[in-house]
């Protein structure tokens, strides 16, 4: 069993703290991915995790093994590197049965579970070629293939797909999300692309300078963000912030209220707020409307992205702050036309000021 | 881009101008020089004129042959001894005057070994001392070569950790290579001493007198072995920098990987390190070889090829012969026989470690 557990844990280069006390809870078998912006520490976090930085306090568990000290060889971990980091020199089936050569495995052995990893990966046909001869997505199947033969508990990715064009991204997106069903091992993903996020995770942990923002299951994440970095990193395009007013508080409600928009009650969700405070009200441009007849927002259109099945306008309010709207139609939208939108004010949300 | 510097072709000529001027004059110059004139009779001064002689300076140089001789037999039939040994006609008189045997004329004996029976077999070279350098010279290569590249590696693996203070190491490794090895020939002599010498007080002391002084350079069986062991100390941290160089192009997330997949450090060195160190030993070991070839700084400085030509060295023969006989075409012989024997190694090197795909 591989529960993943990290209490406290701490990384610091000198005077430099880059990993600031993260706590985080990994169920056996689930799928969790660290997001967040460049630099937060998302690599440094999973390499401390594999072993190959050591961590400076706090405590890591492994299948209920406080593994700190412990090698990256003895932590039952297994890696796939951004850079694929295959050996140049060997062929796909030496690469793939590299970790069995290794440990001494017999020849028939490793035949036998290069041959279950490369049709697991389709890439039966690729054995006897050298990576030289491989395009992206083959190299990534098989630092991929090497990592699954030695049927580890614990898998960890870093930014595995990030060399790969979009459309190659996709597919292995979706193959690594197979191939997490197929083998039910632990697996952890970094990843800054918050559509590998959202698609792949069982859980989301949101990163920031070394600090976990939240932690929670994509959806939870989405409807229900903790503080206005989660609102704004996860969703695409992302989440409007208008400045508000607040009117009045009502129990666990807030009227705002500011020269574009109506006054509205929306949930605080348990964040205090004072009567005349300035807020953010975060509003998602795929819960914006347009309506015909009067609305809360009033606009102006600025620019109009036509994608076929979704339109996004760009649109400023009438106290000239900008706000996008995704709408799930095709539509025309003159330059300068003045628009009305409405929201449902249960998608808002409001955040205090920073 | 059509800059005006890759446009303007005077401007690069000039800039390249002295360059080439400078390798034309010193390099190929000379080169071609010396295949002309060892085909000559060119002395290096000399108030005849210079005569065309063909092949006769490598005839000269290379000539070799084999006598095989019957032992002395007294009238009984019985071998003569002398000093315990059979006794064989004198090579003297085959090779002086002898008119049955013209080809032999001015040839001296190089070695001689007995394949069972009473026969023995002399081979005869028309110049001993070159062929000495040759054999000297290669044994010096074949020593030297794997010895120093395989430290230098020891070296530079040791040296390609980060820890603190390892650039003082780097340092140190590499100050021979810094200064002139004519300067550190000179102190080796002082080193290697007979009497004196540093190494010979080393012994004495560690073993508590046991050891009896050996003179290193002046002992035909250990004066080779002494230059061999100063010129691998000399430069093996030339080498070690280059090894350094290639070490530095594996990508470190190989040998994390590596380290996931549980690699002990000798896999480790077996899979990652050896072979993205292919390129950099193909090179190290051309570069020695051309290096260790050329032996000659040591050897004048040290021996001048003494004792009992024990240390004498292809390129120490062609010096000595060019300047110190003034036979500059009998030294440019020496030269373009070395060129060969060179190029055909690095050929035989580049073929066999070759590429193979
Ligand atoms: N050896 C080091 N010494 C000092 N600082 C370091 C070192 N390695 C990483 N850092 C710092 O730690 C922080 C986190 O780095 P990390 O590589 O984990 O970021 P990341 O979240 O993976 O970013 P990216 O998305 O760009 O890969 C960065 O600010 C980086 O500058
Ligand atoms: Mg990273």
């Amino acid at each position: 069993m591989a529960r993943i557990s990290l209490k406290d844990v701490r990384k610091s280069y000198g005077t430099a703290h880059v990993i600031k006390g993260v706590d985080i809870d990994i169920e056996d078998g689930e799928f969790c991915v660290f997001v967040g912006p460049s630099g937060c520490g998302k690599s440094t976090l999973l390499r401390m995790i594999a072993g190959l930085e050591d961590i400076t306090s706090g405590t890591l568990e492994i299948g209920d093994r406080t593994v700190n000290d412990l090698p990256p060889a003895q932590r039952g971990v297994a890696m796939v590197f951004q850079s694929y980091a295959i050996f140049p020199h060997m062929t796909v089936r030496e690469n793939v049965a590299f970790g069995l050569t290794i440990a001494g495995a017999s020849k028939a052995e490793k035949d036998a579970k290069v041959a279950e990893a490369a049709r697991i990966l389709q890439m039966e046909h690729l054995l006897d070629r050298r990576p030289s001869q491989l395009s992206g997505g083959q190299r990534q199947r098989v630092a991929i293939g090497r990592a699954i033969v030695r049927k580890p508990q614990v898998f960890l990715f870093d930014e595995p797909l990030s060399n790969l064009d979009a459309a190659l991204r996709m597919d292995m997106r979706m193959e690594i999300g197979k191939l997490h069903n197929q083998l039910g091992a632990t697996m952890i993903y970094v990843t800054h692309d918050q559509v590998e996020a959202m698609t792949l995770a069982d859980k989301i942990v949101v990163l920031k300078d070394g600090q976990v923002m939240q932690v929670g299951a994509p959806m939870d994440l989405y409807h229900n963000p903790a503080n206005l970095f989660v609102a704004g990193f996860l969703g695409a395009p992302s989440m409007n912030f208008l400045k508000v007013t607040v009117q009045g508080i009502d129990g666990g409600r807030a009227l705002v209220s500011n020269g574009a928009l109506d006054p509205v009650e929306v949930a605080t969700a348990g964040r205090s707020f004072r009567a005349g405070e300035t807020a953010l009200l975060g509003l998602r441009p795929q819960y914006l409307t347009v309506s015909e007849g009067p609305g809360q927002l009033h606009g102006q259109v600025a620019l109009t992205e036509r994608l076929g099945a979704e339109t996004v306008v760009e649109i400023t309010l009438k106290d000239a702050s900008p706000l996008i709207a995704a709408l799930a139609h095709d539509a025309v939208f003159p330059l300068g036309a003045m628009v009305n939108l409405n929201f449902d004010p249960a998608r808002a949300h409001l955040f205090p000021m920073e | 881009m059509a800059s005006k510097f890759t446009v303007s072709n005077r401007t690069g000529w000039l800039m390249a101008g002295p360059a080439i001027l400078l390798i034309a004059g010193f390099v190929i110059l000379p080169f071609f020089l010396a295949i002309g004139l060892s085909f000559t009779n060119q002395r290096l001064v000399s108030p005849n004129p210079t005569e065309f002689v063909g092949l006769s300076n490598y005839r000269q140089l290379l000539g070799v042959a084999t006598v095989t001789l019957e032992p002395l037999r007294d009238d009984a039939g019985a071998v003569v001894m002398k000093d315990g040994e059979p006794e064989y006609p004198s090579i003297r008189s085959l090779t002086r005057n002898n008119p049955d045997r013209p080809d032999l004329a001015g040839m001296r004996e190089w070695f001689s070994f007995s394949l069972g029976g009473e026969a023995k077999t002399f081979v005869l070279a028309r110049d001993v001392v070159f062929m000495k350098a040759v054999v000297n010279t290669f044994i010096f290569v074949i020593v030297v070569a794997p010895v120093q590249a395989g430290l230098a590696l020891g070296l530079a693996l040791l040296i390609n950790q980060r820890l603190r203070g390892i650039n003082v190491f780097r340092a140190i490794y590499f100050m021979p290579v810094v200064v002139s090895i004519v300067v550190v020939s000179l102190l080796w002599r002082l080193i290697y001493d007979g009497q004196s010498g540093l190494l010979n007080n080393l012994l004495d002391a560690i073993s508590f007198g046991l050891i009896p002084p050996v003179n290193w350079l002046g002992d035909p069986s250990t004066a080779l072995g002494a230059i061999i062991a100063m010129s691998i100390w000399q430069a093996v941290g030339f080498q070690m920098v280059i090894w350094l160089s290639g070490l530095q192009t594996i990508s470190p997330t190989l040998y994390e990987a590596a380290a996931i997949e549980g690699a002990s450090k000798w896999q480790v060195f077996r899979y990652v390190t050896w072979p993205g160190l292919r390129n950099t030993a193909v090179l190290i070991l051309i570069v020695i070889t051309m290096q260790a070839f050329g032996l000659f700084a040591q050897i004048d400085v040290m021996t001048n090829g003494g004792p009992l030509d024990s240390t004498q060295t292809i390129v120490f023969q062609a010096v000595e012969r060019g300047y110190g006989k003034q036979d500059i075409s009998g030294g440019s012989a020496i030269s373009v026989i070395l060129f060969v024997i060179v190029l055909s190694i690095s050929l035989i090197q580049r073929f066999l470690t070759r590429e193979k795909s």
